[in-house]
């Protein structure tokens, strides 16, 4: 059993482009995570068609130019080149003056200004839309010189757990979720479908290990692999990112080796009803790979889904893990406030263990 | 011509030979646009408030029933203390709690600010400022109302007046941004997952040994290798929009064919990319991997999910080597603006250009030899 045990670790290590980019993969995924993904706005293109030309209307050009959010790309002269600036697809905003602004501003105190977005991507032009507007009801509000009566409600608003809105608090546990799922349940089902198509799983059927011990053997180095590789992206959030631990460690890595134990049966049943590499791969690719990124609340909340992909969502391990990693990290919670989790988990690595067990003897009888 | 024939037949045996692989090919993909189409929302449509109301006086309650009849929020539940309150928050039962003071009705009444507190569970940052936004225009509103109600001579109208309109996508639907995206993504996964695999599979199971010794030309033996997935891919595509136009009603605004021209030229880079993986790797699972790695890259870094625009410079510049990046692009402005070939003529030549040399590479890196 142990000389088994080491067979397998020295097939994985032996491959040192697989090992590389096991290594590399987390670290790179969450330096850009944490860096390069983000849903904020900052120099978007914009592009200003002004009919008046005065010193209001300059006054606001320059307020909206100077936020930071926005990048002046060109100026336009004529209503006609709006389209043709949106299909070109650089500008996602014009903003429009109109005639005799500063006039009608002072004289008629009510002066017209246009807002055009690319709505292609509706959530920049929701909240490019959003900035403009706050940018120029600032600007009015400073300028007229009416007594504005005072604000009635004093408003106190607080983020709790995550007061400077960073995205990786979002992403991190996300990453650790996609790279666990991906270490355990896919090397696992690919590397047990790749003796079966090689034909060398017969021979180690014949041999005197029993079956329990040769899906043991081939499961322990996936797991110890796994668990490095958790403990690299924590280490990284934590010293990169400042993302804390606020609950207890400890307990945060016996959730993961429950995740990765779950994954890790997972992989085993996919192997199970896979009699190639390829549809093990496609298989971990389709049913795995994106609803463990969409439907686990990793990017998208759960809560806006539609009400039959919110029930789906309710197989997807992934979701439950997410939960408890956020549960421990971020609100420094205890084992009381996710042991429904864990035990969804729990169960869920039963029933995997249990379907892969009746398939893998199936197998040998025949 | 003729051994080119006999490689492509070749290979669309073996690929449809493998009975489990079609609907894995051709079914799950569909499945996956509807299902992730749906799922790819940003927009914050039901915030669980829950409420610590300390005044209990008509103007806190008709504070409350404005929270009530909005579409953006559900009232979960009143709580007592502030504890309770966070609670709620730390099981994940709500989203919101807003505090009312307890002199909030007389302090209005006194003309000081009546004091309100908005406590917002932040872990997802950009969800926290939507729901903190959604949540202050109501308090404003709010505060208008009394403003009105108390100084009626006061002129509240805004001098200047905002007109806002959203090309393309008036209802700001995500569904129409998200679908192409997807449909983008789908098929590079079946076209760089089938090619990356290919030719490792034959080196796996030494096949490819015996294709080694026959007197096939190099470049014969890569068109054969190619064309199958080229064609499925495409196929895929077409699949996906008709998808896109009758499920999710999203208008395809421009050509079709040229959708299609842009579409086989970006095919090929996928392809190779898939071809020049499987020609350094000696696994599958290497393969996989190498493959998996770049995907991911390239997805995160597309725009697919996040805007490019907000990446940081040397994000943004890694994109110049980002396949996924050009035709996301491309897709949107087609299907969504209309846009015509000389709106994005130099994104295709570059697209041209990564295919020929892509292509090159696999080429030449393919030997004929183990």
């Amino acid at each position: 059993m142990k000389g088994f045990v080491l067979k397998e670790f020295l097939h994985i290590f032996r491959d040192r482009r697989t090992m590389l980019i096991l290594f590399g993969m987390p670290i790179v995924q969450v330096l850009l995570f944490g860096f390069a993904i983000t849903n904020e706005i900052n120099n978007a293109q914009i592009a200003i068609l002004d009919e008046s030309k005065d010193e209001m209307t300059l006054a606001i050009t320059d307020k909206i130019l100077s936020s930071g959010y926005f990048h002046l790309a060109s100026v336009l002269t004529d209503r006609n080149q709006i389209e043709p600036a949106f299909r070109e697809g650089v500008i996602k905003e014009v903003v429009i003056f109109e005639p005799n602004f500063s006039q009608r501003f002072g004289k008629e105190n009510q002066a017209h200004m246009q807002i055009i977005t690319d709505a292609s991507d509706p959530n920049t032009a929701n909240l490019l839309y959003n900035y403009t507007n706050a940018i120029i009801r600032d600007y009015t509000s400073k300028s007229t010189q009416l007594a504005t009566p005072p604000i009635q409600i004093g408003i106190e608003t607080t983020m709790q757990y995550n007061p400077e809105l960073k995205g990786v608090f979002m992403f991190v546990p996300g990453t650790i979720t996609i790279l666990l799922m991906l270490i355990s349940a896919m090397m696992t089902s690919i590397s047990i479908a790749r003796e079966k198509e090689l034909g060398t799983l017969e021979v180690l059927l014949v041999s005197p290990l029993k079956p329990w011990q040769i899906i043991i053997g081939k499961v322990i180095p996936y797991i110890l692999l796994s668990f490095i590789n958790a403990v690299i992206i924590l280490v990284l959030a934590y010293s990169v990112f400042a993302m804390p631990v606020r609950g207890s460690l400890v307990l945060l890595l016996l959730e993961s080796i429950l995740f990765i134990v779950m994954a890790l049966s997972l992989g085993i049943f996919i192997s199970t009803v896979s009699k190639t590499q390829q549809q093990a791969m496609m298989l971990s690719m389709f049913v795995l790979m994106l609803p463990t990124i969409l439907l686990s609340g990793f990017i998208f909340p759960i809560e806006n889904m539609p009400l039959p992909l919110q029930i789906i969502s309710n197989i997807n391990p992934s979701r439950w893990f997410i939960i408890i990693i956020k549960n421990i990290m971020l609100k420094g919670l205890g084992f009381g406030y996710f042991w429904k989790e864990t035990l969804i988990l729990v169960a869920m690595a039963l029933f995997f263990v249990a379907m892969s067990v009746k398939k893998f003897n199936i197998r040998l009888s025949k | 011509m003729r051994t080119i024939r006999f490689i492509l037949q070749k290979e669309f045996i073996q690929i449809f030979r493998d009975k489990s692989m079609i609907p894995i090919i051709f079914v799950i993909p569909v499945v996956q646009l509807l299902i992730l189409s749906f799922t790819a929302t940003f927009e914050i449509k039901n915030t669980r408030l829950i409420i610590w109301d300390q005044s209990r006086t008509i103007d806190s309650r008709s504070l409350i029933s404005k929270f009530d009849r909005s579409p953006f929020f559900s009232l979960e539940a009143y709580v007592e203390t502030y504890e309770q309150g966070i609670e709620w928050l730390k099981k994940g039962k709500a989203d919101q709690l807003l505090i009312l003071d307890p002199s909030f009705a007389t302090d209005l009444q006194m003309g000081e600010k009546g004091k309100v507190m908005l406590v917002t569970d932040a872990i997802n940052g950009s969800a926290a400022s939507l729901m903190n936004a959604y949540a202050m225009s109501i308090l404003t509103d709010y505060n208008k109302q009394l403003l009105v109600a108390k100084y009626p001579l006061a002129k509240t109208a805004e001098p200047v007046e905002l007109r806002s309109s959203h090309w393309y996508n008036p209802e700001l639907d995500y569904k129409t941004y998200m679908v192409p995206g997807i449909l983008v993504l789908l098929v590079t996964i079946i076209g760089m997952f089938l090619s990356g695999m290919n030719i490792v599979k034959e080196k796996e199971l030494g096949t490819i040994e015996q294709i080694n010794v026959t007197p096939i030309k190099k470049y014969q033996f890569m068109i054969g290798k190619l064309l199958p997935f080229w064609i499925i891919a495409l196929f895929e595509l077409a699949i996906g929009l008709v998808v896109a136009r009758l499920v999710f009603g999203i208008p395809i605004l421009g050509s079709v064919p040229l959708l299609f021209g842009v579409a086989s030229v970006y095919l090929l880079v996928i392809l190779g990319f898939g071809l020049l993986i499987s020609t350094l790797t000696d696994t599958m699972q290497q393969a996989m991997f190498i493959s998996w790695f770049f995907m991911v890259i390239f997805i995160l870094l597309s725009g697919l999910f996040t805007p490019v625009e907000s990446m940081p410079q040397w994000a943004q510049q890694l994109n110049l080597i980002n396949p996924i990046a050009y035709f996301i692009r491309i897709n949107r402005m087609i299907m969504l603006k209309g846009s015509a070939f000389g709106d994005f003529a130099n994104t295709f030549y570059a697209l041209v250009l990564y295919a020929t040399s892509i292509l090159t590479l696999a080429v030449w890196r393919y030997r004929k030899v183990s």
